[in-house]
Protein backbone atom coordinates (compact mmCIF):
# COMPACT_ATOMS: atom_id res chain seq x y z
CA UNK A 1 0.00 0.00 0.00
CA UNK A 2 2.80 2.39 0.88
CA UNK A 3 4.23 1.84 -2.55
CA UNK A 4 0.95 2.86 -4.18
CA UNK A 5 0.66 5.98 -2.03
CA UNK A 6 4.20 6.94 -2.87
CA UNK A 7 3.51 6.54 -6.56
CA UNK A 8 0.28 8.51 -6.15
CA UNK A 9 2.21 11.34 -4.52
CA UNK A 10 4.78 11.32 -7.32
CA UNK A 11 1.98 11.37 -9.87
CA UNK A 12 0.43 14.45 -8.28
CA UNK A 13 3.79 16.23 -8.18
CA UNK A 14 4.38 15.37 -11.83
CA UNK A 15 0.95 16.70 -12.74
CA UNK A 16 1.68 19.96 -10.92
CA UNK A 17 5.01 20.35 -12.68
CA UNK A 18 3.40 19.65 -16.05
CA UNK A 19 0.69 22.22 -15.41
CA UNK A 20 3.26 24.84 -14.38
CA UNK A 21 5.35 24.14 -17.49
CA UNK A 22 2.34 24.37 -19.81
CA UNK A 23 1.06 27.52 -18.13
CA UNK A 24 4.44 29.26 -18.19
CA UNK A 25 5.10 28.26 -21.80
CA UNK A 26 1.89 29.91 -22.90
CA UNK A 27 2.26 33.00 -20.77
CA UNK A 28 5.70 33.95 -22.10
CA UNK A 29 4.39 34.13 -25.65
CA UNK A 30 4.58 37.68 -26.93
CA UNK A 31 1.25 39.27 -27.77
CA UNK A 32 -1.72 40.39 -25.72
CA UNK A 33 -4.57 37.87 -25.42
CA UNK A 34 -7.09 40.65 -24.92
CA UNK A 35 -5.92 42.23 -28.16
CA UNK A 36 -6.22 38.86 -29.89
CA UNK A 37 -9.79 38.49 -28.74
CA UNK A 38 -10.89 41.98 -29.72
CA UNK A 39 -8.86 42.47 -32.85
CA UNK A 40 -6.33 45.22 -33.55
CA UNK A 41 -9.00 47.88 -34.14
CA UNK A 42 -10.21 47.89 -30.52
CA UNK A 43 -9.85 51.07 -28.45
CA UNK A 44 -7.23 51.05 -25.65
CA UNK A 45 -9.97 51.49 -23.01
CA UNK A 46 -11.87 48.45 -24.22
CA UNK A 47 -8.64 46.41 -24.29
CA UNK A 48 -7.84 47.51 -20.75
CA UNK A 49 -11.34 46.59 -19.59
CA UNK A 50 -11.13 43.18 -21.21
CA UNK A 51 -7.71 42.62 -19.67
CA UNK A 52 -9.27 43.36 -16.30
CA UNK A 53 -12.17 40.97 -16.96
CA UNK A 54 -9.86 38.21 -18.15
CA UNK A 55 -7.71 38.72 -15.06
CA UNK A 56 -4.62 39.42 -17.14
CA UNK A 57 -3.50 42.20 -14.80
CA UNK A 58 -3.14 39.81 -11.87
CA UNK A 59 0.28 38.53 -10.91
CA UNK A 60 1.41 35.33 -12.64
CA UNK A 61 0.93 33.19 -9.55
CA UNK A 62 -2.69 34.28 -9.07
CA UNK A 63 -3.42 33.67 -12.74
CA UNK A 64 -1.86 30.22 -12.52
CA UNK A 65 -4.00 29.22 -9.54
CA UNK A 66 -7.15 30.52 -11.20
CA UNK A 67 -6.35 28.61 -14.35
CA UNK A 68 -5.41 25.46 -12.46
CA UNK A 69 -8.54 25.49 -10.25
CA UNK A 70 -10.64 26.11 -13.34
CA UNK A 71 -8.98 23.16 -15.02
CA UNK A 72 -9.82 20.85 -12.12
CA UNK A 73 -13.44 21.99 -12.16
CA UNK A 74 -13.62 21.37 -15.90
CA UNK A 75 -13.60 25.04 -16.86
CA UNK A 76 -10.94 25.36 -19.54
CA UNK A 77 -11.45 29.01 -20.42
CA UNK A 78 -12.86 30.60 -23.54
CA UNK A 79 -11.54 30.18 -27.06
CA UNK A 80 -10.05 33.41 -28.44
CA UNK A 81 -11.27 32.68 -31.92
CA UNK A 82 -14.71 31.20 -31.50
CA UNK A 83 -15.62 32.94 -28.21
CA UNK A 84 -17.15 29.72 -26.87
CA UNK A 85 -16.05 27.66 -23.82
CA UNK A 86 -13.17 25.37 -24.73
CA UNK A 87 -14.68 22.44 -22.82
CA UNK A 88 -17.66 22.09 -25.12
CA UNK A 89 -15.49 22.44 -28.22
CA UNK A 90 -13.06 19.75 -27.22
CA UNK A 91 -15.11 17.22 -25.27
CA UNK A 92 -17.32 16.19 -28.18
CA UNK A 93 -14.16 15.15 -30.07
CA UNK A 94 -12.59 13.18 -27.25
CA UNK A 95 -14.52 9.93 -27.93
CA UNK A 96 -13.24 9.84 -31.53
CA UNK A 97 -9.58 10.12 -30.61
CA UNK A 98 -9.89 7.85 -27.57
CA UNK A 99 -11.77 5.14 -29.51
CA UNK A 100 -8.99 5.15 -32.06
CA UNK A 101 -6.24 4.93 -29.45
CA UNK A 102 -8.01 2.15 -27.54
CA UNK A 103 -8.71 0.18 -30.73
CA UNK A 104 -5.06 0.52 -31.71
CA UNK A 105 -4.07 -0.70 -28.26
CA UNK A 106 -6.39 -3.73 -28.43
CA UNK A 107 -5.06 -4.57 -31.90
CA UNK A 108 -1.50 -4.34 -30.60
CA UNK A 109 -2.16 -6.67 -27.67
CA UNK A 110 -4.20 -9.17 -29.70
CA UNK A 111 -1.68 -9.45 -32.52
CA UNK A 112 1.67 -8.96 -30.85
CA UNK A 113 1.43 -11.30 -27.85
CA UNK A 114 0.61 -14.50 -29.79
CA UNK A 115 3.19 -13.53 -32.45
CA UNK A 116 5.83 -12.83 -29.81
CA UNK A 117 5.22 -16.19 -28.14
CA UNK A 118 5.32 -18.05 -31.46
CA UNK A 119 8.56 -16.45 -32.60
CA UNK A 120 10.21 -17.10 -29.23
CA UNK A 121 9.05 -20.74 -29.22
CA UNK A 122 10.51 -21.33 -32.66
CA UNK A 123 13.63 -19.26 -32.22
CA UNK A 124 15.78 -19.02 -35.35
CA UNK A 125 13.20 -20.78 -37.51
CA UNK A 126 12.42 -19.39 -40.94
CA UNK A 127 9.26 -17.72 -39.60
CA UNK A 128 11.21 -16.10 -36.80
CA UNK A 129 13.87 -14.74 -39.12
CA UNK A 130 11.35 -13.41 -41.62
CA UNK A 131 9.36 -11.74 -38.87
CA UNK A 132 12.49 -10.13 -37.42
CA UNK A 133 13.25 -8.48 -40.76
CA UNK A 134 9.60 -7.53 -41.36
CA UNK A 135 9.51 -5.98 -37.89
CA UNK A 136 12.55 -3.86 -38.66
CA UNK A 137 10.98 -2.64 -41.88
CA UNK A 138 7.64 -1.83 -40.24
CA UNK A 139 9.39 0.08 -37.47
CA UNK A 140 11.11 2.20 -40.12
CA UNK A 141 7.83 3.30 -41.72
CA UNK A 142 6.52 6.55 -40.26
CA UNK A 143 2.92 5.97 -39.05
CA UNK A 144 1.51 8.56 -41.41
CA UNK A 145 3.15 6.90 -44.38
CA UNK A 146 1.70 3.53 -43.40
CA UNK A 147 -1.59 5.40 -43.08
CA UNK A 148 -1.23 6.63 -46.66
CA UNK A 149 -0.30 3.13 -47.83
CA UNK A 150 -3.27 1.61 -45.99
CA UNK A 151 -5.61 4.15 -47.59
CA UNK A 152 -4.12 3.27 -50.94
CA UNK A 153 -4.29 -0.53 -50.54
CA UNK A 154 -7.48 -1.03 -48.53
CA UNK A 155 -9.32 2.10 -49.57
CA UNK A 156 -8.55 2.30 -53.28
CA UNK A 157 -7.63 -1.19 -54.42
CA UNK A 158 -9.78 -3.40 -52.18
CA UNK A 159 -12.37 -0.74 -51.37
CA UNK A 160 -12.92 -1.91 -47.78
CA UNK A 161 -13.65 1.67 -46.80
CA UNK A 162 -14.13 5.03 -48.46
CA UNK A 163 -11.16 7.33 -47.85
CA UNK A 164 -12.44 10.56 -46.32
CA UNK A 165 -15.88 9.04 -45.70
CA UNK A 166 -15.82 9.45 -41.93
CA UNK A 167 -19.11 8.74 -40.13
CA UNK A 168 -19.64 10.24 -36.68
CA UNK A 169 -20.42 7.96 -33.74
CA UNK A 170 -23.68 9.81 -33.19
CA UNK A 171 -25.07 8.82 -36.60
CA UNK A 172 -23.91 5.22 -37.01
CA UNK A 173 -21.76 3.49 -34.42
CA UNK A 174 -21.03 0.44 -36.58
CA UNK A 175 -19.78 2.46 -39.54
CA UNK A 176 -17.83 4.71 -37.16
CA UNK A 177 -15.93 1.73 -35.74
CA UNK A 178 -15.44 0.25 -39.19
CA UNK A 179 -13.95 3.45 -40.51
CA UNK A 180 -11.69 3.85 -37.48
CA UNK A 181 -10.35 0.30 -37.83
CA UNK A 182 -7.90 1.28 -40.57
CA UNK A 183 -6.44 4.37 -38.88
CA UNK A 184 -6.09 2.29 -35.71
CA UNK A 185 -4.19 -0.32 -37.69
CA UNK A 186 -1.83 2.40 -38.94
CA UNK A 187 -1.19 3.55 -35.37
CA UNK A 188 -0.80 0.00 -34.09
CA UNK A 189 1.59 -1.35 -36.75
CA UNK A 190 4.91 0.01 -35.40
CA UNK A 191 3.85 -0.76 -31.82
CA UNK A 192 3.03 -4.34 -32.80
CA UNK A 193 6.51 -4.77 -34.24
CA UNK A 194 8.17 -3.30 -31.17
CA UNK A 195 6.09 -5.43 -28.80
CA UNK A 196 6.76 -8.66 -30.73
CA UNK A 197 10.48 -7.92 -30.69
CA UNK A 198 10.47 -7.09 -27.03
CA UNK A 199 8.36 -10.06 -25.90
CA UNK A 200 10.51 -12.41 -27.97
CA UNK A 201 13.71 -11.11 -26.41
CA UNK A 202 12.27 -11.14 -22.93
CA UNK A 203 10.90 -14.71 -23.29
CA UNK A 204 14.23 -16.01 -24.56
CA UNK A 205 16.06 -14.29 -21.69
CA UNK A 206 13.73 -15.75 -19.08
CA UNK A 207 13.80 -19.24 -20.56
CA UNK A 208 17.54 -19.40 -19.91
CA UNK A 209 17.16 -18.84 -16.18
CA UNK A 210 17.44 -21.43 -13.46
CA UNK A 211 13.78 -21.56 -12.50
CA UNK A 212 12.88 -22.63 -16.03
CA UNK A 213 15.21 -25.61 -15.77
CA UNK A 214 13.72 -26.47 -12.38
CA UNK A 215 10.23 -26.31 -13.85
CA UNK A 216 11.27 -28.66 -16.66
CA UNK A 217 12.94 -31.05 -14.25
CA UNK A 218 9.70 -31.40 -12.34
CA UNK A 219 8.21 -32.94 -15.47
CA UNK A 220 6.34 -30.00 -17.00
CA UNK A 221 6.08 -29.90 -20.76
CA UNK A 222 7.13 -26.89 -22.84
CA UNK A 223 3.72 -25.22 -22.90
CA UNK A 224 3.26 -25.72 -19.17
CA UNK A 225 6.57 -24.06 -18.38
CA UNK A 226 5.98 -21.33 -20.91
CA UNK A 227 2.50 -20.29 -19.86
CA UNK A 228 2.67 -20.95 -16.12
CA UNK A 229 6.19 -19.75 -15.35
CA UNK A 230 8.14 -17.96 -18.07
CA UNK A 231 5.41 -15.82 -19.59
CA UNK A 232 4.54 -14.20 -16.27
CA UNK A 233 8.07 -12.94 -15.75
CA UNK A 234 8.63 -12.10 -19.39
CA UNK A 235 5.55 -9.89 -19.46
CA UNK A 236 6.91 -7.38 -16.92
CA UNK A 237 9.01 -5.25 -19.29
CA UNK A 238 6.38 -5.70 -21.99
CA UNK A 239 3.69 -4.23 -19.74
CA UNK A 240 5.79 -1.12 -19.11
CA UNK A 241 6.27 -0.79 -22.80
CA UNK A 242 2.57 -1.27 -23.55
CA UNK A 243 1.73 1.42 -21.01
CA UNK A 244 4.05 3.86 -22.72
CA UNK A 245 2.72 2.72 -26.09
CA UNK A 246 -0.88 3.49 -25.08
CA UNK A 247 0.18 7.00 -24.14
CA UNK A 248 2.06 7.32 -27.42
CA UNK A 249 -0.97 6.16 -29.36
CA UNK A 250 -3.07 9.01 -28.00
CA UNK A 251 -0.44 11.43 -29.27
CA UNK A 252 0.23 9.43 -32.44
CA UNK A 253 -3.42 9.68 -33.39
CA UNK A 254 -2.84 13.42 -34.01
CA UNK A 255 -0.94 12.66 -37.20
CA UNK A 256 -3.10 9.72 -38.25
CA UNK A 257 -6.32 11.71 -37.89
CA UNK A 258 -4.88 14.14 -40.36
CA UNK A 259 -4.05 11.36 -42.85
CA UNK A 260 -7.53 9.84 -42.77
CA UNK A 261 -9.41 13.14 -42.52
CA UNK A 262 -10.96 12.36 -39.15
CA UNK A 263 -12.38 15.39 -37.33
CA UNK A 264 -10.98 14.45 -33.92
CA UNK A 265 -8.84 16.30 -31.39
CA UNK A 266 -6.06 16.71 -33.92
CA UNK A 267 -7.91 19.03 -36.23
CA UNK A 268 -8.83 21.42 -33.40
CA UNK A 269 -5.31 21.28 -32.02
CA UNK A 270 -3.68 22.10 -35.35
CA UNK A 271 -6.07 24.90 -36.29
CA UNK A 272 -5.72 26.33 -32.78
CA UNK A 273 -1.94 26.26 -33.06
CA UNK A 274 -1.96 28.09 -36.38
CA UNK A 275 -4.60 30.58 -35.15
CA UNK A 276 -2.71 31.03 -31.86
CA UNK A 277 -5.85 30.11 -29.94
CA UNK A 278 -3.94 29.29 -26.77
CA UNK A 279 -6.68 28.33 -24.28
CA UNK A 280 -7.69 25.50 -26.64
CA UNK A 281 -4.09 24.36 -27.11
CA UNK A 282 -3.48 24.46 -23.35
CA UNK A 283 -6.59 22.43 -22.61
CA UNK A 284 -5.79 19.73 -25.17
CA UNK A 285 -2.14 19.47 -24.16
CA UNK A 286 -3.03 19.26 -20.48
CA UNK A 287 -5.74 16.71 -21.24
CA UNK A 288 -3.33 14.43 -23.10
CA UNK A 289 -0.68 14.88 -20.39
CA UNK A 290 -3.19 13.87 -17.71
CA UNK A 291 -4.10 10.73 -19.66
CA UNK A 292 -0.44 9.84 -20.13
CA UNK A 293 0.42 10.36 -16.46
CA UNK A 294 -2.63 8.36 -15.31
CA UNK A 295 -1.69 5.48 -17.60
CA UNK A 296 1.85 5.51 -16.23
CA UNK A 297 0.50 5.40 -12.68
CA UNK A 298 -1.77 2.46 -13.53
CA UNK A 299 1.18 0.65 -15.08
CA UNK A 300 3.14 1.10 -11.84
CA UNK A 301 0.23 -0.34 -9.84
CA UNK A 302 -0.31 -3.29 -12.21
CA UNK A 303 3.42 -3.94 -12.03
CA UNK A 304 3.31 -4.25 -8.30
CA UNK A 305 0.39 -6.69 -8.48
CA UNK A 306 2.16 -8.92 -11.00
CA UNK A 307 5.54 -8.83 -9.33
CA UNK A 308 5.38 -8.13 -5.58
CA UNK A 309 9.17 -7.78 -5.48
CA UNK A 310 9.00 -4.43 -7.27
CA UNK A 311 9.29 -1.42 -5.02
CA UNK A 312 10.25 -3.47 -1.95
CA UNK A 313 13.57 -1.70 -1.56
CA UNK A 314 11.73 1.60 -1.29
CA UNK A 315 9.91 0.53 1.86
CA UNK B 1 43.02 -10.08 -33.78
CA UNK B 2 46.17 -10.78 -35.79
CA UNK B 3 44.63 -9.36 -38.93
CA UNK B 4 42.01 -6.73 -38.23
CA UNK B 5 41.09 -6.38 -41.92
CA UNK B 6 40.33 -10.07 -42.26
CA UNK B 7 38.40 -10.18 -39.01
CA UNK B 8 36.37 -7.22 -40.17
CA UNK B 9 35.55 -8.96 -43.45
CA UNK B 10 34.48 -12.14 -41.69
CA UNK B 11 32.37 -10.17 -39.25
CA UNK B 12 30.62 -8.41 -42.10
CA UNK B 13 29.87 -11.68 -43.87
CA UNK B 14 28.36 -13.19 -40.75
CA UNK B 15 26.42 -10.07 -40.03
CA UNK B 16 23.92 -9.37 -42.82
CA UNK B 17 22.32 -6.55 -40.82
CA UNK B 18 25.53 -4.57 -40.68
CA UNK B 19 26.15 -5.08 -44.38
CA UNK B 20 22.61 -4.08 -45.35
CA UNK B 21 22.73 -1.10 -43.03
CA UNK B 22 26.03 0.09 -44.44
CA UNK B 23 24.86 -0.25 -48.04
CA UNK B 24 21.53 1.52 -47.49
CA UNK B 25 23.07 4.33 -45.42
CA UNK B 26 25.88 4.78 -47.94
CA UNK B 27 23.38 5.10 -50.80
CA UNK B 28 21.29 7.67 -48.93
CA UNK B 29 24.36 9.66 -47.90
CA UNK B 30 25.68 9.52 -51.47
CA UNK B 31 22.37 10.88 -52.74
CA UNK B 32 22.45 13.71 -50.21
CA UNK B 33 26.10 14.56 -50.87
CA UNK B 34 25.61 14.63 -54.64
CA UNK B 35 22.49 16.73 -54.07
CA UNK B 36 24.58 19.47 -52.47
CA UNK B 37 26.54 20.02 -55.70
CA UNK B 38 24.27 18.77 -58.44
CA UNK B 39 20.62 17.94 -58.92
CA UNK B 40 19.13 16.80 -62.24
CA UNK B 41 16.77 19.78 -62.22
CA UNK B 42 16.39 22.89 -60.10
CA UNK B 43 14.24 21.63 -57.17
CA UNK B 44 12.12 24.79 -57.19
CA UNK B 45 11.74 25.26 -60.93
CA UNK B 46 8.14 24.79 -62.06
CA UNK B 47 7.18 23.48 -65.45
CA UNK B 48 3.51 23.59 -66.34
CA UNK B 49 4.00 21.30 -69.33
CA UNK B 50 5.15 18.39 -67.21
CA UNK B 51 2.76 18.25 -64.25
CA UNK B 52 2.19 15.03 -62.30
CA UNK B 53 4.15 12.71 -64.54
CA UNK B 54 4.90 9.16 -63.54
CA UNK B 55 8.30 7.53 -63.47
CA UNK B 56 10.21 8.00 -66.71
CA UNK B 57 13.77 8.30 -67.95
CA UNK B 58 13.48 12.07 -67.98
CA UNK B 59 12.23 12.21 -64.40
CA UNK B 60 13.24 9.07 -62.54
CA UNK B 61 10.80 9.78 -59.70
CA UNK B 62 8.26 11.65 -61.81
CA UNK B 63 7.13 15.23 -61.31
CA UNK B 64 4.84 16.92 -58.79
CA UNK B 65 1.70 19.00 -59.16
CA UNK B 66 3.73 22.04 -60.23
CA UNK B 67 5.88 20.13 -62.67
CA UNK B 68 8.93 20.10 -60.39
CA UNK B 69 11.25 17.12 -60.58
CA UNK B 70 10.53 14.88 -57.58
CA UNK B 71 13.99 13.31 -57.50
CA UNK B 72 15.68 16.71 -57.24
CA UNK B 73 13.28 17.66 -54.49
CA UNK B 74 13.88 14.39 -52.67
CA UNK B 75 17.64 15.03 -52.85
CA UNK B 76 17.11 18.43 -51.31
CA UNK B 77 14.45 17.32 -48.86
CA UNK B 78 16.45 14.43 -47.44
CA UNK B 79 19.27 16.90 -46.76
CA UNK B 80 16.90 19.00 -44.63
CA UNK B 81 15.54 15.91 -42.91
CA UNK B 82 19.04 14.63 -42.17
CA UNK B 83 20.24 18.02 -40.88
CA UNK B 84 17.25 18.35 -38.57
CA UNK B 85 17.76 14.80 -37.32
CA UNK B 86 21.47 15.41 -36.64
CA UNK B 87 20.74 18.73 -34.94
CA UNK B 88 18.00 17.20 -32.83
CA UNK B 89 20.16 14.34 -31.65
CA UNK B 90 23.06 16.73 -31.00
CA UNK B 91 20.95 19.04 -28.81
CA UNK B 92 19.30 16.11 -27.06
CA UNK B 93 22.58 14.33 -26.40
CA UNK B 94 24.61 17.32 -25.26
CA UNK B 95 22.00 18.91 -23.01
CA UNK B 96 20.67 15.55 -21.84
CA UNK B 97 24.14 14.25 -21.01
CA UNK B 98 25.00 17.42 -19.11
CA UNK B 99 21.83 17.25 -17.03
CA UNK B 100 22.07 13.50 -16.52
CA UNK B 101 25.74 13.68 -15.54
CA UNK B 102 25.29 16.48 -13.04
CA UNK B 103 22.17 15.02 -11.41
CA UNK B 104 23.48 11.48 -11.38
CA UNK B 105 26.91 12.44 -10.09
CA UNK B 106 26.01 14.96 -7.39
CA UNK B 107 22.53 13.76 -6.40
CA UNK B 108 20.79 15.64 -3.60
CA UNK B 109 18.20 18.35 -3.81
CA UNK B 110 19.02 19.53 -7.33
CA UNK B 111 18.72 15.96 -8.56
CA UNK B 112 15.23 15.67 -7.08
CA UNK B 113 14.03 18.94 -8.60
CA UNK B 114 15.56 18.40 -12.03
CA UNK B 115 14.35 14.82 -12.21
CA UNK B 116 10.78 15.82 -11.37
CA UNK B 117 10.89 18.31 -14.25
CA UNK B 118 12.44 15.70 -16.53
CA UNK B 119 9.78 13.19 -15.50
CA UNK B 120 7.09 15.72 -16.25
CA UNK B 121 8.59 16.37 -19.69
CA UNK B 122 9.00 12.64 -20.22
CA UNK B 123 5.28 12.21 -19.62
CA UNK B 124 4.75 14.14 -22.83
CA UNK B 125 5.02 12.13 -25.99
CA UNK B 126 7.84 13.90 -27.87
CA UNK B 127 5.66 14.83 -30.84
CA UNK B 128 3.29 16.65 -28.49
CA UNK B 129 6.11 18.45 -26.68
CA UNK B 130 7.50 19.57 -30.02
CA UNK B 131 4.05 20.82 -31.04
CA UNK B 132 3.83 22.90 -27.85
CA UNK B 133 7.24 24.43 -28.48
CA UNK B 134 6.46 25.11 -32.11
CA UNK B 135 3.19 26.76 -31.14
CA UNK B 136 5.10 28.99 -28.74
CA UNK B 137 7.98 29.93 -31.04
CA UNK B 138 6.24 29.74 -34.41
CA UNK B 139 6.78 27.44 -37.39
CA UNK B 140 9.92 27.00 -39.46
CA UNK B 141 12.72 24.49 -39.63
CA UNK B 142 14.93 26.15 -37.02
CA UNK B 143 12.06 26.21 -34.52
CA UNK B 144 11.32 22.60 -35.40
CA UNK B 145 14.94 21.66 -34.74
CA UNK B 146 15.00 23.38 -31.37
CA UNK B 147 11.60 21.92 -30.47
CA UNK B 148 12.60 18.37 -31.30
CA UNK B 149 15.95 18.86 -29.59
CA UNK B 150 14.28 19.90 -26.35
CA UNK B 151 11.78 17.07 -26.70
CA UNK B 152 14.67 14.60 -26.90
CA UNK B 153 16.52 15.91 -23.83
CA UNK B 154 14.55 13.98 -21.16
CA UNK B 155 15.26 10.51 -22.50
CA UNK B 156 19.01 11.15 -22.75
CA UNK B 157 19.08 12.77 -19.33
CA UNK B 158 17.41 9.70 -17.86
CA UNK B 159 19.74 7.23 -19.52
CA UNK B 160 22.89 9.15 -18.60
CA UNK B 161 21.73 9.74 -15.03
CA UNK B 162 21.12 6.03 -14.58
CA UNK B 163 24.59 5.21 -15.86
CA UNK B 164 26.22 7.83 -13.62
CA UNK B 165 24.34 6.48 -10.61
CA UNK B 166 25.67 3.03 -11.45
CA UNK B 167 29.26 4.20 -11.94
CA UNK B 168 29.40 6.74 -9.11
CA UNK B 169 30.48 4.29 -6.45
CA UNK B 170 32.61 1.97 -8.55
CA UNK B 171 36.16 1.25 -7.50
CA UNK B 172 37.84 3.17 -10.29
CA UNK B 173 35.89 6.30 -9.37
CA UNK B 174 36.80 5.93 -5.69
CA UNK B 175 40.38 5.42 -6.72
CA UNK B 176 40.44 8.55 -8.85
CA UNK B 177 38.75 10.50 -6.07
CA UNK B 178 41.47 9.50 -3.62
CA UNK B 179 44.00 10.82 -6.07
CA UNK B 180 42.32 14.21 -5.82
CA UNK B 181 40.59 14.35 -9.20
CA UNK B 182 38.19 17.28 -9.45
CA UNK B 183 34.47 16.70 -9.98
CA UNK B 184 34.48 18.17 -13.48
CA UNK B 185 37.40 16.04 -14.57
CA UNK B 186 35.81 13.01 -12.96
CA UNK B 187 32.61 13.49 -14.96
CA UNK B 188 34.17 14.12 -18.34
CA UNK B 189 37.46 12.24 -18.27
CA UNK B 190 36.74 9.29 -16.01
CA UNK B 191 33.06 8.37 -16.11
CA UNK B 192 31.85 9.62 -19.49
CA UNK B 193 34.19 7.41 -21.58
CA UNK B 194 32.93 4.41 -19.64
CA UNK B 195 29.33 4.91 -20.67
CA UNK B 196 30.00 5.59 -24.35
CA UNK B 197 28.58 2.23 -25.41
CA UNK B 198 25.19 2.96 -23.88
CA UNK B 199 25.28 6.48 -25.26
CA UNK B 200 26.18 5.32 -28.78
CA UNK B 201 23.27 2.92 -29.07
CA UNK B 202 20.83 5.49 -27.73
CA UNK B 203 22.16 8.01 -30.25
CA UNK B 204 21.41 5.61 -33.11
CA UNK B 205 17.91 4.93 -31.80
CA UNK B 206 17.41 8.65 -31.18
CA UNK B 207 18.47 9.39 -34.72
CA UNK B 208 15.73 7.17 -36.11
CA UNK B 209 13.16 8.66 -33.77
CA UNK B 210 14.27 12.11 -34.86
CA UNK B 211 13.81 11.32 -38.56
CA UNK B 212 10.37 9.86 -37.86
CA UNK B 213 9.34 12.74 -35.60
CA UNK B 214 10.58 15.35 -38.06
CA UNK B 215 8.67 13.67 -40.87
CA UNK B 216 5.52 13.53 -38.74
CA UNK B 217 5.72 17.17 -37.69
CA UNK B 218 6.55 18.38 -41.19
CA UNK B 219 3.61 16.34 -42.38
CA UNK B 220 1.46 18.37 -40.01
CA UNK B 221 2.88 21.49 -41.62
CA UNK B 222 4.90 22.97 -38.78
CA UNK B 223 8.35 22.39 -40.27
CA UNK B 224 10.21 23.74 -43.29
CA UNK B 225 8.22 26.19 -45.38
CA UNK B 226 7.75 26.27 -49.17
CA UNK B 227 9.29 26.34 -51.74
CA UNK B 228 11.87 24.03 -50.14
CA UNK B 229 10.38 21.04 -48.44
CA UNK B 230 11.58 18.26 -46.20
CA UNK B 231 10.45 14.72 -46.97
CA UNK B 232 7.51 14.83 -44.54
CA UNK B 233 6.20 18.07 -46.07
CA UNK B 234 6.51 16.58 -49.55
CA UNK B 235 4.38 13.65 -48.45
CA UNK B 236 1.64 15.85 -47.06
CA UNK B 237 1.63 17.89 -50.30
CA UNK B 238 1.58 14.70 -52.35
CA UNK B 239 -1.15 12.83 -50.50
CA UNK B 240 -4.04 14.27 -52.50
CA UNK B 241 -2.44 13.15 -55.78
CA UNK B 242 -2.01 9.58 -54.56
CA UNK B 243 -4.60 8.17 -56.94
CA UNK B 244 -3.45 10.01 -60.04
CA UNK B 245 0.34 9.90 -59.56
CA UNK B 246 1.33 7.24 -57.00
CA UNK B 247 5.03 7.79 -57.69
CA UNK B 248 4.84 11.31 -56.24
CA UNK B 249 3.75 9.87 -52.87
CA UNK B 250 5.69 6.64 -52.86
CA UNK B 251 9.15 7.99 -53.73
CA UNK B 252 9.63 10.44 -50.80
CA UNK B 253 7.99 7.92 -48.48
CA UNK B 254 10.30 5.12 -49.50
CA UNK B 255 13.33 7.38 -49.07
CA UNK B 256 12.27 8.11 -45.46
CA UNK B 257 11.78 4.41 -44.82
CA UNK B 258 15.21 3.58 -46.30
CA UNK B 259 16.88 6.31 -44.26
CA UNK B 260 15.45 4.97 -40.99
CA UNK B 261 15.93 1.36 -42.00
CA UNK B 262 19.59 1.93 -42.85
CA UNK B 263 20.33 3.28 -39.41
CA UNK B 264 18.16 0.64 -37.72
CA UNK B 265 20.10 -2.12 -39.47
CA UNK B 266 23.39 -0.44 -38.55
CA UNK B 267 22.32 -0.34 -34.92
CA UNK B 268 21.20 -3.96 -35.00
CA UNK B 269 24.46 -4.94 -36.72
CA UNK B 270 26.61 -3.12 -34.17
CA UNK B 271 24.76 -4.75 -31.28
CA UNK B 272 25.47 -8.18 -32.84
CA UNK B 273 29.14 -7.30 -33.41
CA UNK B 274 31.38 -9.88 -31.83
Amino acid sequence: MRYIFKKLGMMIITLLVVSICVFLAFSIIPGDPAMRMLGTEASPELVEQTRQEMGLNDPVLVRYFKWFLGFIRGDFGISYNYKVPVGGMVLSKVPITLTMAVMAFILTVLISIPLGITTAKHENSLLDRCLTVINQVIMAIPPFFSGILITFIFGMIFRFFTPGGFVSYTTDLGKFIRYLFFPSLAIALPKISMTVRMLRGSLIDESQKDYTRTAYSRGNNTDGVLYRHVLKNAMIPVITFLGMALADMVAGSIVIEQVFGIPGISRILLTSISNRDYPVVEAIIMGIAVIVILVNFLVDVIYRIIDPRIGLEDE
Amino acid sequence: MSNPGKAFKRNIRENPYLLAGMIITALILLMILVGIFWTPYDPTQMNSAEKLQGISLRHIMGTDNMGRDVFSRVMYGSRITLLIAIGTVAIGTIVGTAIGAVTGYFGGMMDEILMRIIDALFAFPSILLALVIVSVFGTGWIQLLVALGIAFVPSYARIVRGEFLRCRNMDYVENARLQGVSDLRMIFVHILPNIKGVLASSILIGFNNAVLAEAGLSYLGVGSQPPYASLGKMLSDAQQYMFTTPSYVLCPGIVIVLMVLGFAFLGEGISRWK
